[in-house]
């Protein structure tokens, strides 16, 4: 062994800040694909359930007059884009807990008594983490939704469903790892994921439009974040793309694609501002 | 000159009061052992030091630099290994240490040559390469050293490092730490084993109830205290009256300070007493009266007798009495951030 002390300042002179702040992200993230490589079971009913959804509810569903559905799709193309923004969100939902388990067992202890650049590197990785799985089983549900028969979004379209699937993995990543720091424990943040998860799912547009819904479950809906996803992406499902038109008639008035675009992104914006003092507090 | 120096350090969690006023100097270079009983406010120190817990009050200053104002010199410099064995069971002992170099900013050569080093040092070659849920806790443990030694601080802070440990793991984390110091780091570490710091520490503190209520080098300590210990029976085992009668014919010899008639091990008699010379007294006093001496055994103050100096009763029996009263969901909590 060396003697302790001599490489500690020239080290830390020589290398900027960028590169530590990248190295110890990487290290982090490096360390949840290891775990989710060993330990697939989530990731596999990750991309099972959704499939599942599609399948059952659309054929659940299937002989519902497309009059009744925008631009006369097929249930199954209605419902696709529902499946994939209600599938990246429940993943979203989810990201609090690998850091919920890290606060429980004392390994954060480990990452903070660690020089770390930024503190924002635990969060970045669950971030970059999270938003890689949503990707990934978004993917997989279109290949099905497309060997189903349930169309393709063309390129512009693909451009808009990720955007719009960014967008929201953002905020509810940021959400979720926010509970994960103000909850006392895994059983507290697991009931609130309960608790959230399938009823923003119903009272959304995923499973049926707004035409269909009594006045009441009608606001809820057109109020509900998930709405505001589900619909560019069911745009880019429904043909050459156009966000500039009516997507949602809500009881309050009509959006266009950008408009729900930009609700979206005050959503995410406002949440972060949000959470961040929670998260400096909590890893300061 | 001091690495660590700690002033009238108050912490509270809810309405119990951890430290009251703590003071404490750690000497650079030093092997240091905190000696309490469990409830003492060791941890709450050593996570103060290791910057995880900001005091109510006081002053923290480690390796030079201001524990609230620049906590993340004083990471770079130091090295903790906590008392919760935290270890991500699905990573491999080599991963978790990769990891570990990474957020110490340490490049890929200088890591892969420390991590070797380590693997080395602490002899975890075939285990190295298996997940962390294969491991022993001895194993566990070592990888918890190694990781904190992977950046080389000049100093190592150790909570509790050998509780629940097999004695072969536990002479080998007593070997590296004094290999350790010899190298020229500091090492602190919490204990409420006597032995533990009685056979590693050159430096000591005793902490009670939040405070410091001794402190300096464990020899010196025993010396200052004073007297021998002898432990004296008249039979295998007395009762009370009979030990009673000898405890007066001992109070009245001249050299002899103190002396305790112990219920707990069959009304033994435990004396205090100036230097050895006395024992011939003693037999001849027993002698005199009809007594005879069953056993008698001499033996220089030890540390549980600074301890018992100065708090008025023993380790053990500061370890019984909160034995039933420890809130381990408090202490739980204390270590979640």
């Amino acid at each position: 062994m060396t003697t302790p002390m001599a490489n500690t300042s020239t080290r830390n002179k020589e290398r900027g800040q960028i590169t530590e702040l990248i190295q110890e992200t990487l290290a982090l993230t490096k360390r949840l694909f290891i775990q989710l490589i060993r330990r697939p079971s989530t990731l596999i009913a990750g991309i099972i359930q959704p499939l599942i959804w599609l399948v059952l509810f659309g054929a659940l569903f299937a002989n519902a007059p497309a009059s009744l559905l925008p631009g006369g799709m097929s249930y199954g193309t209605f419902l696709g884009a529902g499946v994939i923004v209600f599938t990246a969100f429940s993943g979203a939902l989810n990201a609090g807990l690998p850091v919920m388990f890290d606060r429980e067992f004392g390994f954060l202890n480990r990452l903070l008594v660690a020089p770390l650049r930024s503190r924002s590197s635990i969060v970045f990785a669950s971030v970059i983490y999270i938003t890689s799985i949503s990707l990934l089983q978004s993917i997989a549900i279109m290949g099905t939704t497309f060997l189903l028969g349930y169309g393709w979004p063309g390129f512009a379209g693909l451009l808009v469903v990720f955007l719009t699937l960014l967008l929201l993995v953002f905020a509810v990543t940021a959400m979720s790892l926010g509970l994960a720091f103000a909850l006392p424990g895994h059983i507290e943040l697991i009931a609130v994921i309960f608790i959230v998860n399938l009823p923003l799912l119903f009272a959304s547009t995923a499973l049926a439009p707004i035409s269909f819904m009594p006045v009441w479950l009608g606001w809820l809906a057109s109020l509900n974040p998930l709405t505001f996803a589900i619909e560019p992406i069911r745009a880019a499902y429904g043909g050459p793309i156009d966000l500039g038109i009516v997507l949602l008639h809500a009881p309050y008035g009509d959006v266009t694609g950008f408009g729900c675009l930009r609700v979206l992104m005050v959503f995410t914006i406002g949440l972060f501002f949000l959470i961040r003092p929670l998260l400096n507090r909590k890893l300061a | 000159m001091s690495l660590i120096e700690l002033r009238d350090l108050v912490k509270s969690y809810g309405a119990v009061q951890a430290l009251k006023g703590l003071t404490l100097k750690v000497p650079r270079g030093s092997l240091f052992g905190l000696l309490g009983p469990n409830g003492a406010g060791k941890s709450t120190t050593l996570r103060i030091i290791s910057t995880l817990l900001a005091p109510d009050a006081g002053h923290v200053n480690v390796a030079g630099f201001d524990a609230l104002k620049d906590p993340q010199a004083i990471r770079r410099e130091l090295g903790y290994v906590a008392q919760e064995v935290a270890i991500d069971k699905i990573l491999t002992g080599r991963e978790l240490l990769n990891l570990q170099g990474n957020l110490y900013h340490l490049r890929e050569s200088k890591r892969i040559e420390r991590i070797d080093e380590l693997i080395d040092l602490l002899s975890m070659e075939e285990w190295i390469d298996r997940r962390c849920g294969s491991y022993s806790g001895g194993m566990r443990r070592r990888l918890d050293l190694a990781s904190g030694l992977l950046h080389q601080p000049q100093l190592l802070v150790l909570d509790e490092p050998t509780v629940g440990l097999d004695i072969e793991s536990r002479s080998a984390i007593w070997q590296l730490l004094r290999e350790l110091k010899v190298k020229g780091t500091t090492v602190l570490l919490s204990s409420h084993y006597l032995e533990e710091v009685e056979a590693l520490a050159d430096q000591m503190a005793i902490i009670d109830d939040g405070r410091v209520i001794a402190e300096g080098v464990p020899e010196q300590l025993k010396k200052e205290l004073g007297g021998d210990r002898i432990t004296l029976r008249v039979r295998e085992f007395s009762d009370e009256n009979e030990s009673g009668q000898v405890r007066k014919l001992l109070e009245d010899i001249k050299g002899v300070s103190q002396v305790v008639v112990n219920r707990a091990q069959g009304f033994s008699l435990n004396l205090v007493v100036d230097d050895e010379s006395i024992l011939s007294v003693i037999r001849e006093v027993l002698e005199k009266s009809n007594f005879k001496v069953f056993a008698i055994a001499q033996s220089r103050a030890s540390l549980d007798d600074v301890y018992l100096q100065a708090t008025g009763r023993t380790l053990m029996d500061a370890e019984l009495a909160v034995a039933g009263e420890r809130d381990f969901k408090l202490e739980n909590k204390k270590s979640m951030r």
